[in-house]
């Protein structure tokens, strides 16, 4: 499902100036950054698939990776969620809106969202992993006929961490998709959903879906994905069926610079999004 | 060609940009500009720096900015040429190319190779020399123009329409007719340098099984003890070609580059991301990602491993890890498990 396409032909590294749209914060050390690119034709031409990603740039300060968190379906500027945890991420914070930012890509393969139609889709993500994933809810709830049954469920530290809070449980209102929201812990003692590790909540789903159509997709904290991963075979789902997406140091997004290489794989080539099936071997993978 | 015409035939070349040539300097040998004919020494077998300075530069400026606006920074247009390129190093510089210049091109590396002229030149073979054992030690193509140095004489191979339009030029210094006696000095020549070579590594065909099979080896663990995370390795292996990008701000604050420099994947934090999270915290991580990625994975992802058996390694890690003692060690431990010594 994810194997390599052909790739078009990205010839230089050229970026192109987006203006910042809006800014707000997700949580204390998380903004949410909308974009949109600075030249018209550009900003319609710029095709991507959710589990894509694009680069950034700031001059004097470097380049780094971020993922798409808006999805394709809604056009004219793409979104993202950036927690601070950097150089380059603490200078990106002190851009205001209206603030010209150079981008290039999208990179990476994505989520095949046309082959996943007619199945069942269990959606898991931890902490930051609530940014990439986004981008499939977004695009399943405008296609949601496309689809069978949909579970979203997703983990955060305490409410206060939670990615897109307001997003998501605007999410479990509108009841497109069957979103459940687990924090490990309560602190403020109001959380009115699910307490405990989102990895609790996937035996429950074993009767409600045909596990042979089925596809499960990850993304979390390195640590998530071992017990997540353990919990979808226990309901049979397909080795193959179970999407990944990882997170690995990059330079250049198009397979050069050597850094993302796992095992004999470049992430940012023909990942980020792996099978289990395809990397169950490779050991140092989480 | 003769050889008393071979000065004549290296000014005819300077003429075509800037000529690079081995030269001695402390008993290493080192590709420098040449001036002069005399300055060429190609008694060698290896330069410390394969030509991949040439293509990939050990560090080089991409983008220049100013506070508002920036410019892309590509290289020259002036052609180089490099004289004395041995078979390995040309084979490396055709595994550069494919991973380069493949369906996603690199503007640097494109246009640095495009101005590159490659002059090989035939070698005989060290106690370091491995290239038997990879099947590089010959070349017939990857090269403009190629130098078979025999007794009296230079037979000279044409690789492209590069190298054909200086043979065409060149015309009144070479000799058309190569006869048989030639020929039957340079199958001697060939047969002779074969048996030449000392060193090998150990089942290379099956070296990616062996790596495969000790995955989870003490092996690694005992060179990773060893290892010094210098990144030598990588500075010298004709293949190694990650490379590291940063930004760098001037003392005014109003104006900077962007700097793309080699990189090693033996040096810490090559794998670690935002957050501190270290995909491959420690030595033996890393090192097996350097052994594995070059002699493993790269055959499955364009055919052969990306060892051209130069012995820059063998030469140059301070603490003898190199393509033959891992490939040694690995056998060995399979040999201790498995009973495929035996072929």
């Amino acid at each position: 499902m994810t194997a390599s396409k052909d790739k078009e032909e990205i010839s230089t590294y050229k970026t192109q100036p987006a203006e910042i749209l809006a800014i707000r914060d997700l949580t204390d050390d998380t903004r949410y950054f909308k974009l949109r690119c600075k030249d018209i034709t550009m900003n319609k031409d710029f095709q991507y698939r959710p589990g894509q990603f694009v680069i950034f740039s700031l001059p004097g300060v470097g380049e780094a990776t971020f993922s798409l968190s808006s999805t394709p379906t809604r056009r004219d500027f793409i979104e993202f969620g950036i927690r601070k945890v950097g150089s380059f991420t603490e200078a990106l914070f002190k851009l205001k809106k209206g603030d010209t930012i150079d981008i290039r890509g999208p990179y990476g393969d994505g989520f095949e969202m046309e082959d996943l139609r007619g199945r069942d889709l269990i959606i898991v993500s931890g902490g930051l992993g609530a940014v990439p994933l986004r981008s499939v809810l977004l695009y399943i709830e405008d296609r949601r006929e496309e689809y069978n049954k949909v579970f979203f469920l997703n983990g955060a530290r305490s409410p206060k961490d939670m990615l897109y809070k307001r997003d998501f449980i605007a999410m479990n209102q509108r009841q497109i998709i069957d979103t459940h929201l687990a924090v490990d812990e309560d602190d403020t003692g109001e959380w009115p959903y699910n307490v405990g590790f989102v990895t609790q909540l996937i035996p429950k789903l074993g009767e409600l879906i045909d596990s042979e159509n089925t596809t499960a997709i990850i993304c979390g904290p390195p640590i998530m994905y071992k017990f997540v991963i353990q919990e979808l075979l226990k309901l049979n789902i397909p080795k193959d069926q179970i999407l990944m997406t990882l997170e690995r140091r990059m330079k250049c997004g198009q397979g050069h610079c050597g850094h993302c290489a796992v095992g004999g794989r470049y992430t940012c080539l023909e990942g980020p999004v792996f099978t289990y099936y395809d990397v169950q071997h490779i050991k140092e993978l989480i | 060609m003769s050889k008393e015409k071979f000065p004549e035939f290296v000014e005819l070349i300077k003429n075509k940009g800037k000529l690079f040539g081995p030269v001695k300097q402390k008993e290493k040998y080192s590709y420098e500009e040449i001036k002069d004919y005399s300055e060429l020494d190609f008694d060698f077998q290896r330069t410390i720096i394969s030509p991949k300075k040439f293509i990939t530069p050990a560090k080089y400026t991409t983008l220049r900015f100013v506070k508002f606006g920036q410019t892309e920074v590509l290289p020259d247009d002036e052609p180089q040429i490099v004289m004395g390129v041995h078979p390995c190093d040309i084979h490396a510089i055709k595994i550069l190319d494919r991973l380069f210049l493949g369906n996603i091109k690199d503007p640097y590396y494109a246009k640095r190779r495009e101005n590159l002229i490659i002059i090989g030149h035939s070698c005989l073979p060290d106690d370091k020399c491995v290239c038997q054992s990879t099947g590089t030690d010959m070349v017939e193509d990857g090269f403009d123009l190629f130098l078979t140095e025999l007794d009296d004489f230079y037979l000279l191979w044409v690789g492209s329409d590069k190298g054909l339009g200086i043979a065409i030029e060149a015309e009144n210094l070479l000799e058309e007719n190569v006869s048989e006696e030639e020929i039957q000095e340079y199958v001697r020549w060939q047969q002779e340098r074969s048996s030449m070579f000392t060193t090998s590594i150990p089942s290379y065909k099956y070296l990616a099984d062996i790596i495969h099979l000790n995955y989870d080896s003490e092996v690694w663990e005992q060179f990773g003890e060893k290892c010094l995370s210098c990144g030598t390795c990588s500075l010298v292996c004709p293949t190694c070609n990650c490379f590291h990008v940063d930004d760098k701000i001037m003392m005014n604050a109003e104006e900077g580059i962007r700097e793309r420099m080699l990189d090693s994947c033996t040096l810490p934090y090559y794998s670690m991301v935002a957050g501190n999270h270290d995909f491959r915290p420690d030595r033996t991580a890393r090192l097996k990602l350097y052994y594995t990625h070059k002699l493993k994975e790269y055959i499955g992802r364009w055919g052969q491993p990306s060892c051209v058996g130069c012995g820059r390694c063998i030469a140059y890690c301070p603490v003898d890890i190199n393509v033959i003692t891992v490939s040694n060690a690995l056998f060995e431990e399979v040999c201790e498990t498995q009973e495929v010594c035996d072929q």
